[in-house]
Protein backbone atom coordinates (compact mmCIF):
# COMPACT_ATOMS: atom_id res chain seq x y z
CA UNK A 1 0.00 0.00 0.00
CA UNK A 2 1.56 3.43 -1.02
CA UNK A 3 1.43 6.69 1.08
CA UNK A 4 -0.03 8.07 -2.04
CA UNK A 5 -2.65 10.98 -0.50
CA UNK A 6 -5.73 10.16 -2.95
CA UNK A 7 -8.32 12.54 -1.09
CA UNK A 8 -7.45 15.32 1.19
CA UNK A 9 -10.32 17.39 3.18
CA UNK A 10 -8.86 21.07 4.40
CA UNK A 11 -11.21 22.70 6.80
CA UNK A 12 -14.55 21.35 5.40
CA UNK A 13 -17.63 23.61 6.00
CA UNK A 14 -21.10 23.03 5.23
CA UNK A 15 -24.22 25.13 6.26
CA UNK A 16 -27.80 24.06 5.09
CA UNK A 17 -30.21 27.33 4.69
CA UNK A 18 -27.48 30.01 5.40
CA UNK A 19 -28.54 33.06 6.64
CA UNK A 20 -32.13 31.80 7.53
CA UNK A 21 -33.67 30.84 10.56
CA UNK A 22 -33.17 27.56 9.57
CA UNK A 23 -29.36 27.55 9.42
CA UNK A 24 -27.82 24.45 10.13
CA UNK A 25 -23.98 23.80 10.39
CA UNK A 26 -23.87 20.00 9.43
CA UNK A 27 -20.01 20.28 8.37
CA UNK A 28 -17.46 22.02 10.77
CA UNK A 29 -13.79 22.30 10.21
CA UNK A 30 -13.50 18.78 8.69
CA UNK A 31 -10.20 17.71 7.71
CA UNK A 32 -8.59 14.79 7.30
CA UNK A 33 -6.25 12.62 4.55
CA UNK A 34 -7.47 9.48 2.84
CA UNK A 35 -4.86 6.88 0.98
CA UNK A 36 -4.97 5.14 -1.60
CA UNK A 37 -6.38 1.69 -0.79
CA UNK A 38 -7.32 2.26 2.84
CA UNK A 39 -10.72 0.94 4.44
CA UNK A 40 -12.34 3.42 6.63
CA UNK A 41 -15.72 3.06 8.42
CA UNK A 42 -17.71 6.29 8.95
CA UNK A 43 -19.96 5.84 12.44
CA UNK A 44 -21.91 8.65 14.39
CA UNK A 45 -24.98 9.08 15.27
CA UNK A 46 -28.06 10.02 13.21
CA UNK A 47 -27.76 13.63 11.50
CA UNK A 48 -24.10 13.76 12.99
CA UNK A 49 -22.92 15.09 9.34
CA UNK A 50 -21.99 11.36 7.98
CA UNK A 51 -24.37 11.56 4.81
CA UNK A 52 -23.44 15.00 4.37
CA UNK A 53 -19.46 14.19 4.54
CA UNK A 54 -19.86 11.45 1.89
CA UNK A 55 -21.78 13.56 -0.44
CA UNK A 56 -18.96 16.26 -0.43
CA UNK A 57 -16.44 13.79 -1.11
CA UNK A 58 -17.59 12.84 -4.94
CA UNK A 59 -18.60 16.45 -5.57
CA UNK A 60 -22.84 16.19 -5.17
CA UNK A 61 -22.51 18.63 -2.49
CA UNK A 62 -20.41 21.95 -2.71
CA UNK A 63 -18.40 22.92 0.76
CA UNK A 64 -19.70 26.41 2.07
CA UNK A 65 -16.13 27.04 2.78
CA UNK A 66 -13.00 24.74 2.73
CA UNK A 67 -11.10 22.64 0.18
CA UNK A 68 -11.00 19.14 -0.74
CA UNK A 69 -8.14 17.74 -2.98
CA UNK A 70 -8.65 14.90 -5.41
CA UNK A 71 -5.29 13.22 -6.65
CA UNK A 72 -4.00 16.57 -5.59
CA UNK A 73 -6.44 18.69 -7.67
CA UNK A 74 -8.82 21.04 -5.93
CA UNK A 75 -12.40 19.63 -6.79
CA UNK A 76 -13.69 23.39 -6.42
CA UNK A 77 -11.06 24.61 -9.46
CA UNK A 78 -12.92 25.80 -12.63
CA UNK A 79 -11.31 23.48 -14.62
CA UNK A 80 -11.93 20.62 -12.56
CA UNK A 81 -14.42 17.72 -13.98
CA UNK A 82 -16.56 17.05 -11.90
CA UNK A 83 -18.39 14.41 -13.95
CA UNK A 84 -15.22 12.47 -14.04
CA UNK A 85 -14.61 12.86 -10.04
CA UNK A 86 -18.29 11.15 -9.89
CA UNK A 87 -17.02 8.03 -12.12
CA UNK A 88 -13.79 7.60 -10.04
CA UNK A 89 -15.66 7.88 -6.79
CA UNK A 90 -19.08 5.86 -6.57
CA UNK A 91 -21.07 6.39 -3.99
CA UNK A 92 -23.96 3.69 -3.15
CA UNK A 93 -26.98 5.78 -1.18
CA UNK A 94 -28.89 3.74 1.13
CA UNK A 95 -31.41 1.53 -0.01
CA UNK A 96 -29.84 1.56 -2.96
CA UNK A 97 -32.19 -1.16 -4.53
CA UNK A 98 -34.69 1.57 -4.66
CA UNK A 99 -32.75 3.39 -7.62
CA UNK A 100 -33.39 0.22 -9.62
CA UNK A 101 -35.27 1.09 -12.80
CA UNK A 102 -34.67 -1.17 -16.13
CA UNK A 103 -36.45 -3.85 -17.11
CA UNK A 104 -33.65 -6.09 -16.75
CA UNK A 105 -30.73 -6.68 -14.16
CA UNK A 106 -27.83 -6.57 -17.24
CA UNK A 107 -30.06 -3.35 -18.45
CA UNK A 108 -29.62 -1.37 -15.61
CA UNK A 109 -26.00 -2.15 -14.85
CA UNK A 110 -25.41 -1.00 -18.25
CA UNK A 111 -26.92 1.89 -17.00
CA UNK A 112 -23.75 3.65 -15.26
CA UNK A 113 -21.12 2.67 -18.06
CA UNK A 114 -23.08 3.96 -20.67
CA UNK A 115 -23.64 7.20 -19.04
CA UNK A 116 -19.99 7.78 -18.85
CA UNK A 117 -19.86 7.72 -22.56
CA UNK A 118 -18.85 4.09 -23.07
CA UNK A 119 -19.99 2.29 -26.23
CA UNK A 120 -22.51 -0.41 -26.18
CA UNK A 121 -20.10 -3.42 -26.49
CA UNK A 122 -17.68 -1.73 -23.84
CA UNK A 123 -20.08 -0.75 -21.01
CA UNK A 124 -21.87 -4.31 -21.71
CA UNK A 125 -18.52 -6.14 -20.71
CA UNK A 126 -18.47 -3.81 -18.07
CA UNK A 127 -21.66 -5.14 -16.81
CA UNK A 128 -21.04 -8.62 -16.82
CA UNK A 129 -17.72 -8.39 -14.80
CA UNK A 130 -19.48 -6.59 -12.34
CA UNK A 131 -22.19 -8.40 -11.80
CA UNK A 132 -19.99 -11.51 -11.50
CA UNK A 133 -18.05 -10.02 -9.11
CA UNK A 134 -21.16 -9.42 -7.00
CA UNK A 135 -21.59 -13.43 -7.55
CA UNK A 136 -25.19 -13.00 -8.97
CA UNK A 137 -26.39 -16.49 -11.05
CA UNK A 138 -25.70 -16.04 -14.96
CA UNK A 139 -29.78 -17.26 -15.28
CA UNK A 140 -30.94 -14.31 -13.35
CA UNK A 141 -28.83 -11.39 -16.00
CA UNK A 142 -32.10 -10.90 -18.30
CA UNK A 143 -34.63 -11.08 -15.57
CA UNK A 144 -36.20 -8.29 -13.60
CA UNK A 145 -34.68 -6.72 -11.01
CA UNK A 146 -38.16 -6.32 -9.28
CA UNK A 147 -38.14 -10.03 -8.61
CA UNK A 148 -35.17 -10.47 -6.68
CA UNK A 149 -34.47 -11.19 -2.96
CA UNK A 150 -33.60 -7.90 -0.98
CA UNK A 151 -29.87 -8.79 -0.63
CA UNK A 152 -29.71 -9.66 -4.40
CA UNK A 153 -31.17 -6.10 -5.70
CA UNK A 154 -29.12 -5.08 -3.56
CA UNK A 155 -26.20 -6.45 -5.23
CA UNK A 156 -27.35 -5.35 -8.62
CA UNK A 157 -27.41 -1.94 -7.00
CA UNK A 158 -23.28 -2.23 -6.25
CA UNK A 159 -22.71 -3.77 -9.41
CA UNK A 160 -24.34 -0.91 -10.93
CA UNK A 161 -21.72 1.23 -9.57
CA UNK A 162 -18.88 -1.25 -10.06
CA UNK A 163 -19.42 -1.17 -13.45
CA UNK A 164 -18.04 2.53 -13.50
CA UNK A 165 -14.77 1.17 -12.41
CA UNK A 166 -14.10 3.36 -9.48
CA UNK A 167 -11.07 4.11 -7.59
CA UNK A 168 -13.21 5.13 -4.19
CA UNK A 169 -16.07 3.13 -3.31
CA UNK A 170 -18.31 4.72 -0.87
CA UNK A 171 -21.37 2.74 0.70
CA UNK A 172 -23.90 4.58 2.93
CA UNK A 173 -25.43 1.67 5.40
CA UNK A 174 -25.05 -1.03 2.74
CA UNK A 175 -26.61 -3.80 5.17
CA UNK A 176 -29.65 -1.84 6.76
CA UNK A 177 -32.48 -4.30 6.59
CA UNK A 178 -30.72 -7.29 5.59
CA UNK A 179 -30.77 -10.36 7.05
CA UNK A 180 -27.71 -11.59 8.76
CA UNK A 181 -26.62 -14.17 5.80
CA UNK A 182 -27.55 -10.91 3.15
CA UNK A 183 -25.37 -8.97 5.12
CA UNK A 184 -22.05 -11.08 5.48
CA UNK A 185 -22.60 -11.62 1.76
CA UNK A 186 -22.83 -7.86 0.70
CA UNK A 187 -19.38 -7.04 3.47
CA UNK A 188 -17.51 -9.72 1.72
CA UNK A 189 -17.65 -8.51 -1.03
CA UNK A 190 -17.06 -5.21 -0.48
CA UNK A 191 -13.78 -6.47 1.62
CA UNK A 192 -12.87 -8.88 -1.39
CA UNK A 193 -13.53 -5.89 -3.69
CA UNK A 194 -10.57 -4.17 -1.66
CA UNK A 195 -8.35 -6.86 -1.07
CA UNK A 196 -8.38 -8.16 -5.12
CA UNK A 197 -8.60 -4.56 -6.96
CA UNK A 198 -6.90 -2.16 -4.02
CA UNK A 199 -10.06 -0.15 -4.62
CA UNK A 200 -10.35 2.36 -1.68
CA UNK A 201 -13.72 1.88 0.37
CA UNK A 202 -15.41 4.01 2.69
CA UNK A 203 -17.92 2.43 4.46
CA UNK A 204 -20.80 4.26 6.43
CA UNK A 205 -22.15 1.96 9.29
CA UNK A 206 -24.15 1.83 12.43
CA UNK A 207 -23.14 -1.75 13.38
CA UNK A 208 -20.18 -1.82 14.94
CA UNK A 209 -19.38 -5.10 15.33
CA UNK A 210 -19.31 -5.00 11.49
CA UNK A 211 -16.76 -1.70 11.67
CA UNK A 212 -14.70 -3.79 13.79
CA UNK A 213 -14.60 -6.62 11.75
CA UNK A 214 -14.01 -4.75 8.55
CA UNK A 215 -11.98 -1.63 8.58
CA UNK A 216 -8.52 -0.47 9.14
CA UNK A 217 -9.61 2.92 10.19
CA UNK A 218 -12.88 4.77 11.76
CA UNK A 219 -13.46 8.39 11.70
CA UNK A 220 -16.44 9.26 14.29
CA UNK A 221 -18.53 12.29 13.17
CA UNK A 222 -20.66 14.15 16.11
CA UNK A 223 -22.47 17.34 14.98
CA UNK A 224 -20.71 17.96 11.96
CA UNK A 225 -17.54 17.35 13.67
CA UNK A 226 -15.04 14.68 13.59
CA UNK A 227 -14.37 13.58 16.64
CA UNK A 228 -11.70 10.33 16.61
CA UNK A 229 -9.87 9.87 13.99
CA UNK A 230 -7.78 6.76 14.32
CA UNK A 231 -7.48 3.18 14.32
CA UNK A 232 -10.63 0.46 15.50
CA UNK A 233 -9.03 -0.53 18.61
CA UNK A 234 -7.72 3.08 19.58
CA UNK A 235 -11.26 4.65 18.53
CA UNK A 236 -13.48 1.65 20.41
CA UNK A 237 -10.98 2.31 23.77
CA UNK A 238 -12.91 5.86 24.12
CA UNK A 239 -16.29 3.50 24.34
CA UNK A 240 -17.93 5.81 27.20
CA UNK A 241 -17.27 9.35 25.22
CA UNK A 242 -18.55 7.22 22.08
CA UNK A 243 -21.79 6.21 24.07
CA UNK A 244 -22.66 9.86 24.98
CA UNK A 245 -22.53 10.62 21.86
CA UNK A 246 -25.35 7.76 20.80
CA UNK A 247 -22.45 5.28 19.67
CA UNK A 248 -20.69 2.07 21.40
CA UNK A 249 -18.53 -0.49 21.10
CA UNK A 250 -18.43 -3.79 20.16
CA UNK A 251 -20.40 -5.95 22.13
CA UNK A 252 -16.90 -8.27 22.90
CA UNK A 253 -14.96 -4.83 23.79
CA UNK A 254 -17.48 -4.29 26.58
CA UNK A 255 -16.67 -8.03 27.84
CA UNK A 256 -13.47 -7.75 27.83
CA UNK A 257 -13.33 -4.43 29.95
CA UNK A 258 -15.71 -5.99 32.33
CA UNK A 259 -13.39 -9.20 32.98
CA UNK A 260 -10.57 -6.77 33.31
CA UNK A 261 -12.48 -4.95 36.15
CA UNK A 262 -12.96 -8.13 37.48
CA UNK A 263 -9.33 -8.67 37.58
CA UNK A 264 -8.69 -10.76 35.02
CA UNK A 265 -5.70 -9.68 32.48
CA UNK A 266 -7.52 -9.58 29.06
CA UNK A 267 -6.91 -7.60 26.24
CA UNK A 268 -9.09 -4.71 26.09
CA UNK A 269 -7.94 -3.66 22.91
CA UNK A 270 -10.13 -6.87 21.35
CA UNK A 271 -12.98 -5.85 19.11
CA UNK A 272 -13.53 -8.81 17.45
CA UNK A 273 -14.91 -12.11 18.68
CA UNK A 274 -11.63 -13.54 16.99
CA UNK A 275 -9.66 -11.36 18.93
CA UNK A 276 -11.24 -12.10 21.90
CA UNK A 277 -11.31 -15.65 21.72
CA UNK A 278 -7.02 -15.72 21.31
CA UNK A 279 -6.89 -13.27 24.61
CA UNK A 280 -9.16 -14.85 26.75
CA UNK A 281 -7.80 -18.42 25.85
CA UNK A 282 -4.42 -17.05 26.45
CA UNK A 283 -5.78 -15.53 29.76
CA UNK A 284 -7.68 -18.83 30.82
CA UNK A 285 -5.17 -21.57 30.23
CA UNK A 286 -1.78 -19.90 31.08
CA UNK A 287 -0.27 -19.44 28.21
CA UNK A 288 -0.13 -15.84 28.89
CA UNK A 289 -0.54 -16.02 32.48
CA UNK A 290 -0.52 -12.31 34.33
CA UNK A 291 -3.41 -13.38 35.84
CA UNK A 292 -4.18 -11.22 39.07
CA UNK A 293 -7.01 -12.13 41.91
CA UNK A 294 -10.27 -12.29 40.64
CA UNK A 295 -13.16 -10.75 42.58
CA UNK B 1 -54.60 -13.21 21.85
CA UNK B 2 -53.48 -14.39 18.00
CA UNK B 3 -54.43 -17.01 17.01
CA UNK B 4 -53.69 -18.69 13.46
CA UNK B 5 -55.09 -21.70 12.10
CA UNK B 6 -52.87 -23.12 9.05
CA UNK B 7 -52.82 -19.72 7.89
CA UNK B 8 -51.49 -19.20 4.14
CA UNK B 9 -50.51 -16.42 1.87
CA UNK B 10 -50.30 -16.57 -1.50
CA UNK B 11 -48.83 -13.78 -3.73
CA UNK B 12 -50.30 -14.08 -6.76
CA UNK B 13 -49.01 -12.24 -10.17
CA UNK B 14 -51.19 -11.53 -12.95
CA UNK B 15 -50.33 -10.95 -16.88
CA UNK B 16 -51.99 -8.48 -18.63
CA UNK B 17 -55.06 -10.43 -19.43
CA UNK B 18 -55.33 -11.74 -15.95
CA UNK B 19 -53.74 -15.14 -16.43
CA UNK B 20 -51.99 -16.20 -13.34
CA UNK B 21 -48.46 -15.53 -14.17
CA UNK B 22 -46.80 -17.28 -10.73
CA UNK B 23 -47.89 -17.77 -7.65
CA UNK B 24 -45.39 -17.33 -4.28
CA UNK B 25 -46.19 -18.59 -1.64
CA UNK B 26 -45.20 -16.12 1.69
CA UNK B 27 -47.49 -17.84 4.35
CA UNK B 28 -47.03 -21.82 4.58
CA UNK B 29 -49.72 -23.11 6.42
CA UNK B 30 -48.74 -21.18 9.85
CA UNK B 31 -50.29 -22.04 13.20
CA UNK B 32 -49.53 -19.89 15.92
CA UNK B 33 -50.70 -19.35 19.23
CA UNK B 34 -49.79 -16.24 21.19
CA UNK B 35 -50.83 -15.65 24.46
CA UNK B 36 -51.69 -12.32 25.69
CA UNK B 37 -48.52 -10.17 27.63
CA UNK B 38 -46.51 -12.18 25.77
CA UNK B 39 -43.26 -10.47 24.08
CA UNK B 40 -42.13 -12.52 20.95
CA UNK B 41 -39.51 -12.07 18.57
CA UNK B 42 -39.62 -13.19 15.30
CA UNK B 43 -36.83 -13.88 13.19
CA UNK B 44 -36.36 -15.15 9.91
CA UNK B 45 -34.09 -14.09 6.08
CA UNK B 46 -35.37 -11.67 3.83
CA UNK B 47 -38.24 -13.18 2.20
CA UNK B 48 -39.03 -15.63 4.78
CA UNK B 49 -42.86 -13.93 5.46
CA UNK B 50 -42.09 -12.45 8.64
CA UNK B 51 -43.52 -9.03 7.40
CA UNK B 52 -46.50 -10.90 5.45
CA UNK B 53 -47.56 -12.60 8.90
CA UNK B 54 -47.26 -9.31 10.68
CA UNK B 55 -49.56 -7.60 8.28
CA UNK B 56 -52.09 -10.39 8.57
CA UNK B 57 -52.15 -9.77 12.33
CA UNK B 58 -53.12 -5.88 11.32
CA UNK B 59 -55.86 -6.63 8.92
CA UNK B 60 -53.88 -5.84 5.91
CA UNK B 61 -53.83 -8.70 4.04
CA UNK B 62 -56.61 -11.49 3.74
CA UNK B 63 -55.43 -15.13 3.98
CA UNK B 64 -55.57 -17.33 0.82
CA UNK B 65 -56.66 -19.84 3.38
CA UNK B 66 -57.14 -20.60 7.06
CA UNK B 67 -58.13 -18.97 9.54
CA UNK B 68 -56.56 -16.03 12.09
CA UNK B 69 -58.32 -14.58 15.41
CA UNK B 70 -57.32 -11.34 17.21
CA UNK B 71 -58.35 -10.86 20.27
CA UNK B 72 -61.29 -13.31 19.62
CA UNK B 73 -61.94 -11.48 16.21
CA UNK B 74 -62.10 -13.08 12.69
CA UNK B 75 -59.96 -11.10 10.49
CA UNK B 76 -61.29 -12.11 7.73
CA UNK B 77 -64.63 -10.59 8.32
CA UNK B 78 -65.01 -6.91 6.84
CA UNK B 79 -66.83 -5.89 9.50
CA UNK B 80 -63.92 -7.06 12.28
CA UNK B 81 -61.68 -4.62 10.28
CA UNK B 82 -61.42 -2.15 11.80
CA UNK B 83 -61.58 -3.61 15.63
CA UNK B 84 -58.74 -5.70 14.45
CA UNK B 85 -56.29 -3.05 13.67
CA UNK B 86 -57.52 -0.85 16.99
CA UNK B 87 -56.57 -3.74 19.02
CA UNK B 88 -53.72 -4.55 17.37
CA UNK B 89 -51.44 -1.31 16.18
CA UNK B 90 -48.24 -1.32 13.67
CA UNK B 91 -44.74 -0.01 13.52
CA UNK B 92 -42.70 -0.03 10.40
CA UNK B 93 -39.37 0.33 10.03
CA UNK B 94 -39.00 4.05 8.48
CA UNK B 95 -39.85 6.55 11.36
CA UNK B 96 -40.22 9.13 8.25
CA UNK B 97 -42.97 7.27 6.92
CA UNK B 98 -44.79 7.15 9.66
CA UNK B 99 -44.93 10.80 10.87
CA UNK B 100 -47.51 13.07 9.50
CA UNK B 101 -48.16 16.34 11.58
CA UNK B 102 -46.02 19.32 12.06
CA UNK B 103 -45.75 18.65 16.36
CA UNK B 104 -44.85 15.58 18.26
CA UNK B 105 -48.07 15.83 19.81
CA UNK B 106 -50.78 16.51 17.10
CA UNK B 107 -48.86 13.01 15.11
CA UNK B 108 -49.82 10.99 18.74
CA UNK B 109 -53.14 12.34 19.24
CA UNK B 110 -53.88 11.83 14.96
CA UNK B 111 -55.10 8.00 15.41
CA UNK B 112 -57.46 8.75 18.05
CA UNK B 113 -59.25 12.06 16.80
CA UNK B 114 -59.40 9.83 13.83
CA UNK B 115 -61.42 7.14 15.48
CA UNK B 116 -64.00 10.20 17.19
CA UNK B 117 -62.38 9.67 20.54
CA UNK B 118 -63.37 13.21 22.29
CA UNK B 119 -60.94 15.86 22.74
CA UNK B 120 -60.20 15.73 26.84
CA UNK B 121 -59.63 11.99 26.37
CA UNK B 122 -57.45 12.48 23.02
CA UNK B 123 -55.24 14.61 25.36
CA UNK B 124 -55.46 12.27 27.95
CA UNK B 125 -53.89 9.69 26.02
CA UNK B 126 -51.65 11.59 24.33
CA UNK B 127 -49.74 12.85 27.74
CA UNK B 128 -49.87 8.90 28.68
CA UNK B 129 -48.28 7.51 25.51
CA UNK B 130 -45.88 10.24 25.54
CA UNK B 131 -44.68 9.39 28.84
CA UNK B 132 -45.01 5.57 28.31
CA UNK B 133 -42.30 6.07 25.65
CA UNK B 134 -40.27 9.06 27.34
CA UNK B 135 -40.81 11.47 24.85
CA UNK B 136 -43.40 13.91 26.98
CA UNK B 137 -41.12 16.37 26.94
CA UNK B 138 -40.36 16.24 23.30
CA UNK B 139 -44.75 17.22 22.38
CA UNK B 140 -44.28 20.44 21.11
CA UNK B 141 -41.23 20.07 19.08
CA UNK B 142 -41.11 19.31 15.23
CA UNK B 143 -40.57 15.38 14.48
CA UNK B 144 -38.43 16.43 11.50
CA UNK B 145 -35.63 17.54 14.76
CA UNK B 146 -35.36 14.24 16.60
CA UNK B 147 -33.11 11.64 16.12
CA UNK B 148 -34.30 8.32 14.33
CA UNK B 149 -34.59 6.67 17.83
CA UNK B 150 -36.96 9.51 19.31
CA UNK B 151 -39.12 9.59 16.31
CA UNK B 152 -39.30 5.64 16.45
CA UNK B 153 -40.66 5.87 19.60
CA UNK B 154 -43.02 9.09 18.50
CA UNK B 155 -44.78 6.60 16.41
CA UNK B 156 -44.87 3.97 18.78
CA UNK B 157 -46.97 6.39 21.22
CA UNK B 158 -49.03 6.87 18.36
CA UNK B 159 -49.59 3.50 18.18
CA UNK B 160 -50.43 3.17 22.37
CA UNK B 161 -52.65 6.16 21.40
CA UNK B 162 -54.85 3.97 19.98
CA UNK B 163 -54.84 1.50 23.18
CA UNK B 164 -54.11 -1.96 21.62
CA UNK B 165 -53.62 -5.24 23.17
CA UNK B 166 -50.99 -5.87 20.86
CA UNK B 167 -48.11 -3.91 19.03
CA UNK B 168 -46.33 -5.34 16.42
CA UNK B 169 -43.53 -3.71 15.44
CA UNK B 170 -41.70 -5.35 12.15
CA UNK B 171 -37.98 -4.12 12.14
CA UNK B 172 -38.00 -1.03 13.56
CA UNK B 173 -34.42 -0.61 14.26
CA UNK B 174 -32.82 -1.01 10.98
CA UNK B 175 -32.69 2.39 10.59
CA UNK B 176 -31.07 3.55 13.78
CA UNK B 177 -27.54 3.83 15.50
CA UNK B 178 -27.22 2.12 18.39
CA UNK B 179 -28.64 4.49 21.05
CA UNK B 180 -31.78 4.42 18.90
CA UNK B 181 -31.67 0.71 18.92
CA UNK B 182 -31.60 0.35 22.65
CA UNK B 183 -34.33 3.24 23.07
CA UNK B 184 -36.63 1.52 20.61
CA UNK B 185 -35.81 -2.08 22.16
CA UNK B 186 -36.29 -0.62 26.26
CA UNK B 187 -39.25 1.01 25.50
CA UNK B 188 -41.32 -2.61 23.74
CA UNK B 189 -40.11 -4.17 26.95
CA UNK B 190 -41.26 -1.62 29.16
CA UNK B 191 -45.07 -1.71 27.61
CA UNK B 192 -45.04 -5.16 27.82
CA UNK B 193 -44.15 -5.23 31.26
CA UNK B 194 -45.66 -2.11 32.21
CA UNK B 195 -49.47 -2.29 30.88
CA UNK B 196 -49.14 -5.89 29.97
CA UNK B 197 -48.93 -4.92 26.13
CA UNK B 198 -48.77 -8.05 23.88
CA UNK B 199 -45.12 -7.72 21.56
CA UNK B 200 -44.26 -9.38 18.40
CA UNK B 201 -40.70 -7.96 17.32
CA UNK B 202 -39.72 -9.25 14.11
CA UNK B 203 -36.22 -7.82 13.81
CA UNK B 204 -32.34 -8.75 12.11
CA UNK B 205 -30.13 -7.97 15.06
CA UNK B 206 -29.92 -11.36 17.02
CA UNK B 207 -28.57 -9.48 20.73
CA UNK B 208 -32.86 -7.50 20.58
CA UNK B 209 -33.95 -10.86 20.84
CA UNK B 210 -32.33 -12.38 24.27
CA UNK B 211 -35.15 -10.62 26.31
CA UNK B 212 -38.03 -12.00 24.36
CA UNK B 213 -40.06 -14.59 26.23
CA UNK B 214 -40.29 -16.91 23.51
CA UNK B 215 -38.35 -16.67 19.20
CA UNK B 216 -40.19 -17.91 16.35
CA UNK B 217 -38.01 -18.61 13.64
CA UNK B 218 -39.61 -18.47 10.40
CA UNK B 219 -38.19 -19.82 7.14
CA UNK B 220 -40.41 -20.38 3.35
CA UNK B 221 -43.45 -18.95 5.04
CA UNK B 222 -43.10 -21.65 8.09
CA UNK B 223 -42.58 -21.48 11.30
CA UNK B 224 -39.55 -23.62 11.63
CA UNK B 225 -38.55 -23.13 15.09
CA UNK B 226 -39.82 -22.36 18.13
CA UNK B 227 -38.20 -21.56 21.62
CA UNK B 228 -36.94 -19.46 24.43
CA UNK B 229 -34.14 -17.50 23.58
CA UNK B 230 -31.60 -19.78 24.91
CA UNK B 231 -33.17 -22.79 23.30
CA UNK B 232 -32.82 -21.28 19.78
CA UNK B 233 -29.68 -19.54 20.09
CA UNK B 234 -27.99 -23.49 21.35
CA UNK B 235 -28.17 -24.54 17.60
CA UNK B 236 -26.07 -22.21 15.95
CA UNK B 237 -25.59 -24.41 12.84
CA UNK B 238 -29.53 -24.79 12.28
CA UNK B 239 -29.32 -20.70 12.67
CA UNK B 240 -26.82 -20.58 9.83
CA UNK B 241 -28.69 -22.91 7.51
CA UNK B 242 -31.93 -20.56 8.42
CA UNK B 243 -29.65 -17.12 6.98
CA UNK B 244 -29.63 -16.51 10.65
CA UNK B 245 -26.91 -15.63 13.32
CA UNK B 246 -26.74 -15.69 17.07
CA UNK B 247 -25.56 -13.03 19.56
CA UNK B 248 -21.65 -11.83 19.30
CA UNK B 249 -21.35 -13.25 22.65
CA UNK B 250 -23.14 -16.87 22.24
CA UNK B 251 -20.13 -17.30 19.52
CA UNK B 252 -17.36 -16.22 21.44
CA UNK B 253 -19.06 -18.80 24.50
CA UNK B 254 -18.90 -21.06 21.30
CA UNK B 255 -15.57 -20.99 20.31
CA UNK B 256 -14.57 -20.99 23.85
CA UNK B 257 -16.41 -24.20 24.76
CA UNK B 258 -14.66 -25.99 21.49
CA UNK B 259 -11.38 -24.84 22.31
CA UNK B 260 -11.82 -27.40 25.51
CA UNK B 261 -12.66 -24.88 28.45
CA UNK B 262 -15.52 -25.39 30.86
CA UNK B 263 -18.55 -22.65 29.60
CA UNK B 264 -21.67 -24.21 29.17
CA UNK B 265 -23.98 -23.59 26.55
CA UNK B 266 -26.50 -21.11 25.18
CA UNK B 267 -24.91 -18.84 27.05
CA UNK B 268 -27.14 -15.28 25.60
CA UNK B 269 -25.95 -12.13 27.89
CA UNK B 270 -22.45 -10.55 28.46
CA UNK B 271 -23.55 -10.68 32.33
CA UNK B 272 -23.62 -14.72 31.64
CA UNK B 273 -19.93 -15.08 29.84
CA UNK B 274 -18.61 -12.50 32.43
CA UNK B 275 -19.19 -15.08 34.98
CA UNK B 276 -18.65 -18.14 33.26
CA UNK B 277 -15.14 -17.23 32.04
CA UNK B 278 -14.89 -15.70 35.98
CA UNK B 279 -15.44 -19.49 37.25
CA UNK B 280 -13.36 -20.88 35.16
CA UNK B 281 -10.19 -18.67 36.08
CA UNK B 282 -11.26 -19.63 39.79
CA UNK B 283 -10.59 -23.44 38.63
CA UNK B 284 -7.57 -23.01 37.09
CA UNK B 285 -6.04 -21.19 40.25
CA UNK B 286 -7.17 -23.75 42.44
CA UNK B 287 -5.33 -26.22 40.32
Amino acid sequence: MTDKMLMILDKVNYVYSEDTAYQIQALKDVSFKIAEGQFIGIIGHTGSGKSTLIQHLNGLMKATTGSIYFHGQDIYDDDFDLRELRNRVGLVFQYPEHQLFETTIFDDVCFGPKNQGLKEEEAGLRAFEALRSVGLPEELYYQSPFDLSGGQKRRVAIAGVLAMKPEVLILDEPTAGLDPAGRDEILDLVARMHRERGITVILVSHSMEDIAKYVQRIIVMNHGEVMFDDTPSNVFAHYRELEAVGLAAPQVTYLMHELKSRGLSVNTEAITVEEARESLIGALTGIDSGRRDIR
Amino acid sequence: MIKAKQLVHEYIRRDEEGNVESVTTALDHVDLNVKPGEFIAILGHNGSGKSTLAKHINALLVASEGTLLVNGMDVSREENILPVRQSAGMVFQNPDNQIIASVVEEDVGFGPENTGVPTEEIWRRVEESLAAVGMLKYRHHSPNKLSGGQKQRVAIAGVVAMQPRCIVLDEPTAMLDPNGRREVIRTAHELNRASGVTILLITHYMEEVVDADRVLVMDQGKVVMQGTPREIFSQVGKLKEYRLDVPQVTILADLLRQSGLDIPRGVLRREELVEAVLRVAQVEDMQ
